[in-house]
């Protein structure tokens, strides 16, 4: 049973009830859901919710929605992989991936829109609504379809072909606009305020922003119920980033684990880096940038929950760091070639991130650190098939196969022994 | 009549000066301050105006003159 009980201004403290709104009508500060949590007070056990199913709704009790009003199609429960390849590269002795790779539409945004689709349809929404340059289009129009609902998803015009392809199949209604990424920011926020729609990440936004907790409950819990010493996680709008501190912390006013100091460190794109900008300069202040980077889906230039992510890193002893579009691809590679994921940009973002974070000296090499991989490779194939070695062509018969292997290798490999 | 909702960044030269005075004065805009920070080095206003669609696109462009830096309080709504 969800005990969400209202929306609360994080700014003036203000509150409402559990409405579709996501501005303070006082201050203009963003809302919040409030629970009530000493309602939950030996309700919610780890064996209560290692008896629930194996998505992200096993922790329902700790979402703004009933478990049995959730529009699901399998979301959450990823795997957490100790990852001993690639930590021996950077350093790291106990190092885990949180690979959201595997969700049902192959990314974390899965988790977001799965309770933003419960949400919107409990209030009786009938259209769910995103602005999009990837993820979170396929994941709307996914969840549209799953919760029998229309769905209207607005991506810019020169989106990439498999992007579009990987929202135009659940049916949704595909809006290309033709303009630039300034122009479609202002066609949405004006069409949110026009038509009744639930738009996931503006009118149904706190509620939406809360599907992100379940990274850090789950990561709690797949460590044997203790929390991380320290969560790396790529930023774009800052909201994952601060949500992920925010599971693991309600784990902790729960009692289901022990209260542990996790530092929470965030990394961006060079090329779109504001958060980490303000960090680097010491400052609160997030000077919007306009993006320019080969990770779109981090390239938010005026990030809503920047100040807040901010203030996540800096009151967890965490910090910042931005990298190359060519470290980008060195990331994706990596992580690909040590441990077997292929993840998209964002991942390469996260995986170059936490190598500068160890050769700076801000993870430790024996810290319990957790890598945060959302999204899944196949989305942005284009960002990193220039930099992959092409195959050998060679005709059908062994000698072609050996001249092309030993040009490529140098050597040929050992035969049978005879 | 619109309203738009409005975050105004000043550098540290235009601390003092009455912008958002001025732009009253200037344009038939009502201003409404709903939160700010303002520091010796720095400042930000968020504010609420109300007026014609073109008054308020008016007002805007000259505050932007004035090299202070407006941006939507929406924030980005284009995610990834």
């Amino acid at each position: 049973m969800s005990v969400a009980r209202k929306l609360r201004c994080r700014e003036c403290g203000r509150e409402y009830q559990l409405e579709p709104s996501n501005v303070c009508e006082f201050c203009f500060g963003p809302l919040e859901v409030v629970y009530d949590y000493a309602a939950l007070a030996g309700l919610v056990t780890r064996e209560r919710i290692e008896a629930g199913p194996p998505t992200m709704w096993r922790y329902a009790d700790l979402l703004p929605v009933d478990a049995e009003n959730a529009v699901d199609i399998g979301t959450g429960y990823t795997p957490l992989l100790r990852a001993p390849n690639l930590g021996r590269e950077l350093g790291l002795s106990r190092l885990y991936i949180k690979n959201d790779c595997v969700n049902p539409t192959w990314s974390f945004k899965d988790r977001v829109v799965s309770v933003a689709s419960s949400v919107a349809r409990d209030f009786e929404f009938d259209t769910l609504a995103c602005a999009s340059t990837g993820n979170l289009a396929n994941s709307v129009a996914a969840h549209a379809a799953r919760a029998g609902m229309q769905a209207r998803v607005f991506i810019p015009a020169d989106l990439e072909q498999g992007k579009i392809i990987g929202s135009a199949v659940y049916g949704p209604t595909l809006v290309a606009v033709d303009g630039s990424y300034d122009d479609v920011n202002r066609l949405c926020s004006e069409l949110g305020d026009k038509y009744p729609w639930a738009f996931v990440n503006i009118n149904v936004r706190p509620y939406y922003a809360e599907g992100s907790k379940t990274l850090g409950h789950e990561v709690c819990e797949q460590l044997g119920w203790r929390a991380p010493d320290h969560c790396v996680a790529p930023m774009a709008s800052g909201s994952l980033f601060t949500k992920i501190y925010k599971g693991i912390k309600e784990l902790a006013w729960l009692g289901l684990i022990d209260w542990h100091p996790t530092r929470m460190s965030g990394a961006q794109a060079l090329g779109c880096s504001p958060i980490a900008e303000a960090y680097e300069r010491d400052s609160w202040n997030i000077r919007p940038q306009k993006p320019k980077t080969i990770a779109k889906s981090l390239a938010i230039g005026n990030p809503a929950d920047g100040y807040y992510a901010l203030k996540t890193m800096r009151s967890t002893n965490g910090s910042a760091t931005a990298v190359t579009d060519e470290e980008v691809i060195e990331g994706i590679q990596l992580l690909a070639q040590t441990e077997g994921i292929f993840a998209e940009t964002a991942g390469g973002v996260v995986v170059s991130g936490l190598r500068r974070l160890v050769r700076e000296g801000r993870v430790e090499p024996d810290e319990v650190v957790v890598a945060f991989i959302t999204g899944a490779g196949l989305k942005t194939q284009e960002a990193v098939a220039p930099a992959l070695q092409p195959a050998l062509t060679v005709e059908a018969n062994i000698e072609s196969f050996e001249r092309a292997l030993e040009e490529r290798e140098g050597v040929l490999p050992l035969t049978k022994a005879v | 009549m619109a309203t738009v909702r409005i975050k105004f960044t000043f550098a540290e030269q235009l601390i003092k000066e009455p912008i958002i005075w001025k732009l009253a004065k200037e344009f038939d805009v009502i201003t409404n301050i709903r939160r700010a920070d303002v520091t010796d080095e720095r400042g930000w206003v968020i504010l609420e105006l109300e007026g014609e669609q073109d008054e308020i696109e008016r007002s805007l462009d000259w505050v932007r003159k004035q090299s202070v830096r407006v941006d939507p309080v929406y924030e980005d709504v284009v995610e990834g």
